[in-house]
């Protein structure tokens, strides 16, 4: 039996599903224990409250007003770890979860297992999964301290539906970092998109150099994203070539996706993109050159000029209603 | 300014694939890979170097130490970061297995406080482990700020940094004041991704993928360059490690075969009926 404490990731007073990924590996880890969500930011109280069905022993609400600092939040996530005894510290391993938690763990002296991807309970002993080499390897680690701290991989932890209930909510002490006054939340760049989110979405379609243009994305891409109601993505060389927004890009630099379905429009699949990728239910990729190495990885291949194959492809998907 | 670059070799990132698991299953196997410098410490040195100069004079502004903890060969690592223009280097000798993010956390609390760094700047991530932990820890265990996921550096006139990072579902801003540590994404080494205030503001670097490349000058000077080697012993930190793996396992390969279609319809045919993904 484990105790465990899920730190919710907030957005505009919402939990993102990051932290339902968060809730769905505590259920797992606590075998029998209980897990506490500590709502920690702006709009607290409101985000609690729509947690309250996941079937929490408590929500712990603490309300901490402007922008996301990891500087502002570790003191007081390590002080509800310490105090509440937990053995275990979760989060989602996206980038607020990578920002803030290793802080956590110096706080706490703890061990951390970052971005698993799986976790094996047997007795007192937890043995986490991970990804390493761009996941060409899977290494399991296990943590030698009383507090672990452990980030996991969205894609890899469904929650399923909410049990319902109501948990009680309490409000928790904040606890001050002086490290704090020497960093400044200045803005947050939303990006505004009618799309889905793309460590969300079920189907992602994603371009590489292949396109050779920002218009070829917005003309001949997007249509069939947003036939698919699809997220889009990009490689790195099509992020670096300056066709689509930095924060599309999927792989080890980027965001690790893996949707029901993966399309693959122009891209070679060099060994980074593939990281980020791979583990997509259904992978299809549209390229000349039959030998790319997204090849090695792709279930359907269409050798074919994407200008043409894209938008053909777009037409047939229309006729299926 | 004092800015310290912590670095590590990886086998060859681009040859990731080729990696194999002991027959014991208890360790990794890279017999047959080329050692590399970790790609996003080399983003993170040339962060560094354009920091530290005036690019349209080439003069130099402060002092670059570059630091790894790793095998005597890791030396090797470090001269190719001397080569592209850092000035020093720290070797702490240690073997991987004495080594997790936590052990090199605190090494690098005691590398930069023995250094009097100012600004630690390293990759995001290694290419190998992947788990992005010790450049918040390290900010933690100095009780310095830190900015995850650098993607540009503006150098204000009173020596703070503005910086633009990586968040969920967008791109956040950050004022950070010196001392911090910085773990920067490939992002800054596009043209103008750091401009520090010396070098003219219009001042455009080469598009590239990479840091720049050693010149032939840079590697004759690098071979000259004082490398300070000691072992993990010498930094007197407690070594005992808070996490070890045990096992490693090659992920399952995608089950069947690449199926090459021939026409748009039959790819359409196929994810509906076969796949059932439309």
């Amino acid at each position: 039996m484990t105790d465990v404490l899920v730190v919710a990731e907030l957005s505009n007073g919402e939990a993102r599903k990051s932290t339902l990924a968060a809730i769905a590996f505590a259920k797992v880890v606590a075998d029998g224990g209980a897990f506490d969500i500590l709502v920690i930011g702006e709009g607290a109280a409101g985000a609690a409250s729509g947690l309250a069905g996941w079937g929490a022993r408590k929500l712990l609400r603490a309300e901490i007003e402007g922008g996301y600092l990891a500087e502002n939040y570790a003191a007081t996530v390590a002080e509800v770890a310490k105090g509440g005894g937990y053995q275990v510290v979760t989060a989602g391993a996206t980038y607020y979860g990578k920002d803030l938690f290793p802080r956590v763990a110096a706080k706490l002296s703890a061990g951390i297992a970052s971005d698993i991807i799986a976790v094996e309970v047997d007795g007192d002993t937890r043995k986490y999964r991970r990804s390493m080499y761009a996941g060409n390897l899977l290494g399991t680690i296990t943590l030698n301290t009383d507090i672990h701290v452990v980030t996991v991989r969205q894609s890899e932890f469904e929650a399923g539906d909410a049990p319902g209930g109501e948990s009680p909510a309490e409000d928790v002490e904040i606890a001050v970092d002086e490290t704090a006054e020497r960093i400044e939340f200045v803005s947050l760049d939303a990006v505004e998109s009618e799309r889905p989110d793309l460590a969300e979405a079920q189907v992602v379609i994603a371009g590489g150099r292949g396109l050779k243009s920002a218009e070829n994305f917005e003309n001949i891409l997007e249509p069939l994203v947003d036939t698919l109601g699809a997220a889009l993505g990009a490689s790195r060389a099509a992020c670096d070539a300056g066709y689509v927004a930095s924060d599309l890009q999927i792989g080890q630099t980027g965001k690790v996706v893996a949707p029901n379905l993966y399309i693959a429009v122009g891209i070679s699949g060099a060994i980074q993109h593939l990281a980020g990728m791979k583990s997509s239910k259904t992978i299809v990729a549209i390229n000349k050159d039959k030998e790319a190495p997204i090849a090695q990885v792709a279930d359907y291949f269409l050798v074919a000029d994407l200008f043409e194959a894209v938008p053909a492809l777009t037409a047939e998907i229309k006729k299926l209603g | 300014m004092k800015i310290l670059v912590p670095c590590k070799r990886v086998s060859d990132p681009d040859n990731a694939n080729k990696v194999k698991v002991s027959a014991d299953g208890t360790s990794v196997n890279t017999e047959g890979l080329e050692w590399k410098p970790n790609p996003f410490d080399d983003w993170a040195v040339e962060t560094a170097l354009r920091l530290n100069e005036n690019a349209a004079t080439n003069e130099k502004l402060g002092e670059i130490a570059v630091a790894t903890f790793g095998p005597a060969e890791a030396v090797q690592q470090l001269r190719q970061f001397l080569a592209m223009g850092a000035d020093r280097g720290v070797l702490v000798e240690a073997t991987d297995e004495q080594l997790d993010s936590w052990i090199i956390a605190r090494g690098l609390e005691a590398v930069a406080k023995a250094e009097e760094s100012e600004l630690i700047v390293m990759g995001k991530q290694s290419a190998d482990g992947e788990s992005s932990a010790v450049g918040p820890m390290v900010a933690e265990l100095l009780g310095w700020p830190c900015s995850t996921g650098v993607m540009s550096i503006d150098v204000e006139s009173d020596g703070k940094l503005l910086i633009r990072r990586e968040a969920d579902g967008g791109v956040i801003t950050q004022r950070i004041t010196l001392p911090a540590v910085l773990t920067v994404t490939d992002r800054v080494v596009t043209p103008t991704a750091i401009k520090n205030g010396v070098t003219p503001a219009d001042h455009k670097y080469p598009e590239s993928d990479s840091g720049r490349y050693a010149s032939l000058k840079g590697i004759m000077q690098a071979k000259k360059k004082p490398i300070d080697q000691k072992g993990l012993d010498a930094l007197g930190i407690d070594t005992a490690m808070t996490s070890s793996y045990g096992e490693f396992a090659t992920p399952p390969a995608r089950t069947g075969n690449t199926d090459f279609v021939e026409s748009v319809e039959e790819l359409v045919q196929k994810l509906h009926t076969d796949a059932k993904v439309l």
